[in-house]
């Protein structure tokens, strides 16, 4: 029992020692100088991008709800980040210390910012929200746009003094490490089984006595930091700040990720992000002029066909026989190891969903006693 | 004077955005999604309007090719994309709208790249009325989106398939139990919400001539704001919204200090109506039922 636990929480973590493993290896790379300029740009995009994907993917994939704002409060962590750190450089220059001031401030400000968008989440669900945040995007790169020369640059955009180039991946991996560990713990808690509950039924997880305005709050704010952190990093890596980036196509960009990673699944998230970045980096160099464009009809085949793929009813049959899991299931089946199997045993990392329980439920006695004589797997066994 | 003028500014163009916020609520009563891909039919309007005069050189053909093309491809759009999903959970359909709108942004980018197209529909002049100069074309917008609004009200009151589009929007299921064929319900409310699109394409390009494939985005977002603030899923409240929509965008661009913040002021008032009254100002109270 023990050594199954250990192997559990081992598995739980996988994800942060791969990250801990890539920030050690690109550590050592960096300190030799074998990393060239364009690489070292890559991998600080690769880290913002899935700080920025795991972020949202806590909002879209477990509370269930749609964030086109997403952007928004990675401009709100790179203004104010940005502008806490071009205050600060006279004083402390562009050190850790600058560098750690900036994100408390910029992801404190736009995780402020998150509990403020969560109030409507409150009363609003589905599109009203979607527009509710995408509004909130607009403003928020709209107020930033049209600030003035002295505040935050104005159209221009904002200046900030670039942090270390050879040493600045190494932090932005760190967070993303602080970020795995943060939003992996909550929702392996209590309150992640409660946040899942207000997604698959809001109605029945508040009657069971889920405070959904607390945890609804909560996942916004969370969310909202993270991704302030990571307008943090955008802001110490580039020279300025413009108000264009963080547009409705950007929050668009992060949602691709979060899709295409799989909704729910944070280390989904992680690889989309990742991938993503990777090809758009190096498209860019690839697809000049009027060309870019064929990386947004891209982007718009994979969300419509995954989309369609994961929800049409009509495909619910095919997607269970082919899934990744079903088709292992049926490997293992074919050899079972009976000195393991005790049927007794809960399927404890699986949680139940909603159509599963659903299932459960309408099983009449009588079927569910045939099933019980007669598993399908079992009349295979040789 | 210039009071008058800027109202009657805001009339006009509270009139198109009436007739996109009808796009939006139309489909949102009955199908129970939001189109996000509404807003860039309008640009696929635009498009086929600048393609047609090209060739033809008639505005009033234009209009016409941009309505069967728009009304053609929103069917299409509906079949291919979001009838799969009815059924699915709605931020799947979401999801999926924004797909259709990203991809049809980026189709148009690349059929016609990305420089803005200059579409000269007509040159009407002004009106001298009373000592206000009016241009000539926000009177016609004007005029033309109250017959559209008249008769799309009496359509849906009148006619059998309206009276259907009703029922759905109250009830899909006891509709379908009374033999209305939702299907075909739906087909329709797409097909008429893309129509509208297109008269909205036309009416924009008449205002200001230069085309880009983004030319539908912003639009459409604020008459979905229109169609909130008027109270989603209802007809009259998609005219009142989109009618004060545009009295404050009027307004709010002739006070110089907050010209810039247009749109910021035009969401804020959207979430502000969201927080107070989230039914908008002609909607019914829905409760949810368990």
């Amino acid at each position: 029992m023990t050594e199954k636990l250990k192997r559990l929480k081992w598995k739980n973590f996988l994800n942060c020692v791969v990250v801990a493993a890539f920030t050690l290896v690109f550590g050592v790379l960096s300190l030799t100088g074998s990393l060239n300029g364009s690489s070292i740009i890559l991998i600080e995009r690769i880290a913002i991008s899935i700080l920025l994907a795991v972020s949202l993917s806590v909002v879209v994939g477990f509370l269930g709800e749609l964030s086109l704002g997403h952007a928004g409060f990675m401009c709100i962590g790179a203004y104010l980040g940005g502008k806490a750190a071009a205050l600060l450089d006279p004083v402390l220059g562009t050190g850790v210390l600058s560098l750690l001031i900036s994100l408390l401030v910029g992801g404190v400000c736009a995780a402020v910012c998150g509990l403020i968008i969560g109030l409507p989440a409150l009363r609003l669900r589905g599109d009203y929200l979607a527009i509710v945040t995408l509004a909130f995007g607009e403003i928020v790169r709209s107020l930033f746009m049209n600030s003035s020369d002295e505040s935050f640059g104005g159209a221009l955009g904002l200046e900030t003094p670039r942090f270390d180039k050879q040493s600045l991946f190494i932090y932005a991996f760190l967070l993303v490490l602080l970020c795995l560990v943060v939003i992996q713990n909550l929702l392996r808690s209590k309150h992640g089984r409660a946040i899942t509950a207000i997604r698959d039924n809001e109605i029945a997880a508040r009657a069971t006595g889920i405070n959904v305005t607390y945890y609804k709050l909560l996942v916004f704010s969370v969310s909202a930091f993270f991704a302030g952190l990571a307008g943090v990093l955008y802001s110490f890596s580039n020279f300025t700040v413009q108000s264009g980036k963080f547009g409705y196509n950007y929050s668009i960009e992060i949602l691709v990720m979060v899709v295409l990673g799989g909704m729910g699944s944070i280390n989904g998230s992680m690889i989309s992000a990742a991938l993503i970045t990777f090809l758009d980096v190096n498209l860019q160099t690839l697809l000049t002029g009027d060309m870019a464009v064929l990386k947004n009809f891209l982007y718009a085949l994979i969300l419509i066909g995954l989309v369609l793929y994961n929800n049409a009813p009509a495909l619910k049959g095919f997607r269970e026989k082919y899934r990744l899991r079903a088709v292992m299931e049926r490997i293992r089946e074919r050899k079972p190891d009976p000195s393991k199997e005790r049927d007794d045993e809960a399927k404890w990392d699986r949680v139940p969903t909603k159509i599963d329980m659903d299932e459960v439920l309408s099983v009449s006695p009588l079927k569910s006693q045939g099933d019980e004589t007669s598993e399908p797997g079992e009349e295979e066994r040789p | 004077m210039e009071i008058l003028e800027t109202l009657i500014n805001g009339l006009s163009s509270g009139g198109t955005y009436a007739m996109i916020a009808l796009g939006y609520t139309m489909v949102y009563g009955i199908a129970k999604m939001l189109n996000f891909a509404h807003g860039d039919i309008i640009m696929v309007g635009g498009y086929t309007i600048f393609v047609t005069m090209g060739l033809t050189g008639n505005p009033i053909l234009g209009l016409l090719a941009a309505v069967l093309f728009c009304v053609v491809l929103g069917v299409v759009v509906e079949r291919v994309a979001y009838k799969p999903l009815r059924g699915a959970t709605p931020l799947a359909v979401l999801i999926t709208a924004i797909g259709v709108s990203y991809l049809l942004q980026s189709v148009a980018q690349m059929i016609f790249k990305s420089s803005p197209k200059m579409v000269m529909i007509a040159d009407l002049g002004n009106v001298e009325f009373l000592g206000l100069y009016i241009p000539m074309y926000v009177i016609v917008t004007l005029i033309c989106s109250v017959i559209i609004m008249v008769v799309l009200s009496l359509f849906v009151r009148f006619t059998r398939t309206g009276r259907a589009m009703v029922a759905v929007s109250e009830d899909r299921g006891a509709a379908q139990l009374m033999g209305i064929s939702v299907n075909r319900i739906i087909t329709v409310t797409f097909a008429i919400g893309s129509a509208l699109a297109a008269f909205a394409g036309f009416f924009m390009l008449m205002k200001s001539p230069s085309l880009t494939n983004t030319m539908g985005a912003m639009p459409g977002i604020k008459a979905f704001t229109a169609a909130v603030i008027g109270g989603i899923g209802s007809i009259p409240g998609a005219m009142v919204g989109g009618i004060v929509l545009g009295l404050i965008e009027a307004c709010s661009y002739k006070i110089t200090v907050i010209a810039p913040y247009t749109d910021a002021i035009e969401f804020l008032i959207l979430i502000l109506l969201l927080l107070v009254r989230p039914t908008g100002i002609l909607g019914k109270k829905r409760r949810e039922k368990v």
